[in-house]
């Protein structure tokens, strides 16, 4: 973690990137969490103050949306379809697979800090499911040992 | 050499990018990264130029490159022109018509294909001109409500304001939906230009474009497409337009929290009235529109309203992308007039079940969209024909199920994702749907008795929900407790 000048100074240049905007709450969360890998919650009472909205606010708005996350995420985010397309290919099967061999629930991370594993509700690849993201990388057809391998690489 | 491998999320999912970079590694050769031609179960659909024609090649691996610098009529994978493809024979493509053919981010190429027409000759035309047109041409909101695009653009029009708005929503959480995805990959101008159309007929000067953040590849594809269209000037100070990104939130799909989401606040739905088209974003007149709706406006503006509105059937005019998927044989996008029967989408176009096995439901419309039974295959597919059946046509997206399906699970699965996704403003939704898989719960465990309280709590939820969350989840619900009673009956006849 930055030291707290450092990072004062970091989220302020967020801020300032954001002038003008309007309703530009959701692409300044955006930018922290690129810029930190999660919205530390220490950045909520500056960005509170910069857009003149209550701490309150700004922790209801970050809390609602699912891609927010208060905490760092393993070294790679695996998310796995859960919706029905995906379902009806098998999706809810390959999730028990990968879960026994990351040995890990939905929303965990792996001991060693290597995969989080989350769900997804729709990537857009009905017609090609079950369907996965690995770090940034989209999978169709996707089968437990490449998802498993891929996610620890 | 000319090249075509997509940069459609369906055709990098299955390996396209691996393909594009073996044949860029051989050098000589043009290559463009289009948009998908559709053919989902055929991806990477690679094409090559042959005498002036596109030759397809399916389902490519980087091992069949190499022989696409040798004798290519007997490469293994070969399909043909892509033209004569049945898939491809069988279409109408209007709002689709330049995917899968075009570099997505050439205006040149956009242009040379018809690009910008329609909105040269909406530049010719007053606002109420335009209206008159979108609403002579009978396109209705293609978003899943259905409502009638001109009468919305004319509430906006007529509504006096220092500012006004256009907000296509490109929040396309259905599952089984993917038409916006593809579009805004494959053809993003065209949505600028339905944006820009829209703007001159409402008097809005400002757009934005809400785009999920499940699509990386769309949020890419429309950035560059925006900055594209600002250098070259056809956005400009008149229009201009920002892309904006979601946040994982289903019920943003939903315009109204769409619009709060847009202002930095929380997806919650707003009560209308006030109608979004008189107090919008910001409290201005804003025009929601999905992204097939505006994307459908240049060619319906470039051919005129009645060119379009001779297609269809009833109160449905014109062409809808369907979207095949689930457990499908041959899964994709295929635009159609209304109007086919939802067994010739499914049996004949989608080829039954990629399983082999018998179809069992038809999911029709989405997460919110009823289980349609073998027995509901004579419905042709429209609006109101569907409602008919008890269900909706939403976004037009089609799940496909085999008979391995257990219709309990999918029923409580649709109550669990309603607990997930709402918003929490009304009770019946924020309550009623976690209540909701409790009680499939109990039936599942063999108390019939709660079948009735099921069926109550489902009108609860229908008619005691703002929005089509909590309003809607009872029609999966309920169609899979209708169509397939003895899922429900399971765990009883087997304690008896």
């Amino acid at each position: 973690m930055l030291d707290s000048v450092d990072f004062t100074a970091r989220i302020q240049e967020i801020l300032d990137a954001h002038r003008g905007l309007e309703g530009p709450l959701l692409p300044i969360l955006h930018a922290v969490q690129a810029s930190f890998g999660h919205v530390p919650q220490e950045a909520l009472p500056i960005i509170a103050k910069d857009l003149n909205i209550s701490k309150a606010e700004a922790h209801g708005v970050m809390s609602f949306y699912h891609d927010f996350r208060e905490k760092p995420a393993g070294r790679t985010v695996l998310k796995l379809c859960r919706a029905e397309a995906c379902q009806a290919q098998g999706s809810d099967a390959l999730a028990a697979e990968v879960q026994a061999k990351l040995g890990i629930d939905w929303h965990e991370t792996t001991a060693d800090g290597a995969v989080t594993l989350e769900p997804v509700f729709c990537l857009g690849l009905c017609a090609c499911g079950p369907a996965a993201l690995v770090g940034d990388t989209l999978v169709g057809r996707a089968t437990a040992e490449t998802l498993v391998a891929n996610a620890k690489a | 050499m000319k090249i075509w491998v997509p940069l459609d999320s369906a055709a990098v999912a299955l390996g396209a990018d691996d393909v594009a970079a073996a044949i860029a590694a051989h050098g000589d050769v043009t290559l463009v990264r289009n948009g998908s031609r559709g053919m989902v179960w055929l991806e990477p659909l690679v094409e090559v130029e042959v005498g002036g024609v596109r030759h397809a090649f399916g389902q490519m691996t980087v091992a069949d490159v190499a022989g696409l610098f040798g004798d290519l009529a007997a490469h293994p994978k070969a399909l043909g022109p892509t033209e004569e493809l049945e898939w491809m024979k069988g279409q109408t493509r209007l709002t689709f018509a330049r995917v899968g053919v075009i570099d997505p981010l050439s205006l040149d190429d956009y242009r040379a294909h018809g690009g910008l027409e329609g909105l040269s000759r909406a530049q010719g035309m007053d606002k109420a001109g335009i209206v008159a047109e979108v609403t002579e041409s009978g396109l209705r909101g293609r978003g899943g409500a259905g409502f009638p695009t001109g009468i919305k653009w004319k509430t906006v029009s007529d509504a006096p304001a220092d500012q006004k708005y256009i907000v296509c929503n490109a929040d396309e959480g259905d599952s089984a939906t993917f038409a916006d995805r593809m579009l805004m990959e494959g053809d993003p101008f065209t949505l600028i230009e339905g944006m820009m159309i829209a703007g001159l007929a409402t008097g809005a000067t400002k757009g934005y474009v809400y785009i999920r953040s499940e699509y990386p590849v769309a949020i890419r594809v429309m950035d560059a497409a925006v900055k594209i269209a600002r250098d070259a000037g056809v956005l400009n100070a008149a229009f201009d337009m920002e892309i904006r990104v979601g946040a994982g939130a289903y019920v943003c799909g939903e315009e109204t929290s769409l619009l709060n989401s847009l202002e930095g606040k929380r997806g919650v739905v707003r009560a209308k009235p006030p109608l979004p088209a008189l107090e919008g974003f910001l409290g201005k007149p804003t025009v929601v529109n999905n992204v097939i709706s505006l994307a459908s406006v240049p060619v319906i503006m470039a051919k005129g309203a009645k060119h379009y509105k001779d297609f269809g059937l009833g109160r449905s005019r014109g062409t809808i992308p369907l979207q095949i998927a689930g457990n499908v044989k041959h899964g994709g996008l295929y635009e159609i007039a209304f109007g086919l029967t939802l067994g010739d989408i499914v049996d004949r176009i989608g080829g039954g079940t990629a399983s082999g096995r018998p179809v069992k439901a038809v999911q029709v419309g989405g997460p919110l969209g009823a289980y349609h039974p073998r027995s509901d295959f004579g419905t042709p597919f429209g609006y109101e024909e569907f409602t008919g059946q008890n269900g909706l046509i939403g976004h037009a997206g089609l799940t496909i199920f085999d008979d391995s399906t257990d219709m309990l699970k999918m029923a409580r699965f649709a109550m669990e994702f309603c607990a997930i996704e709402s918003c929490g403003k009304c009770t019946p939704c924020r309550i009623g749907a976690v209540r909701g898989t409790e009680t499939i719960d109990r039936i599942a465990k063999g108390d019939t008795s709660a079948i009735p309280l099921l069926k109550d709590l489902c009108s609860t939820m229908k008619s005691g929900s703002l929005c089509a969350l909590g309003g809607f989840t009872p029609y999966p619900v309920l169609s899979a407790l209708t169509h397939f009673p003895d899922d429900f009956n399971a765990a009883k006849e087997a304690a008896e």
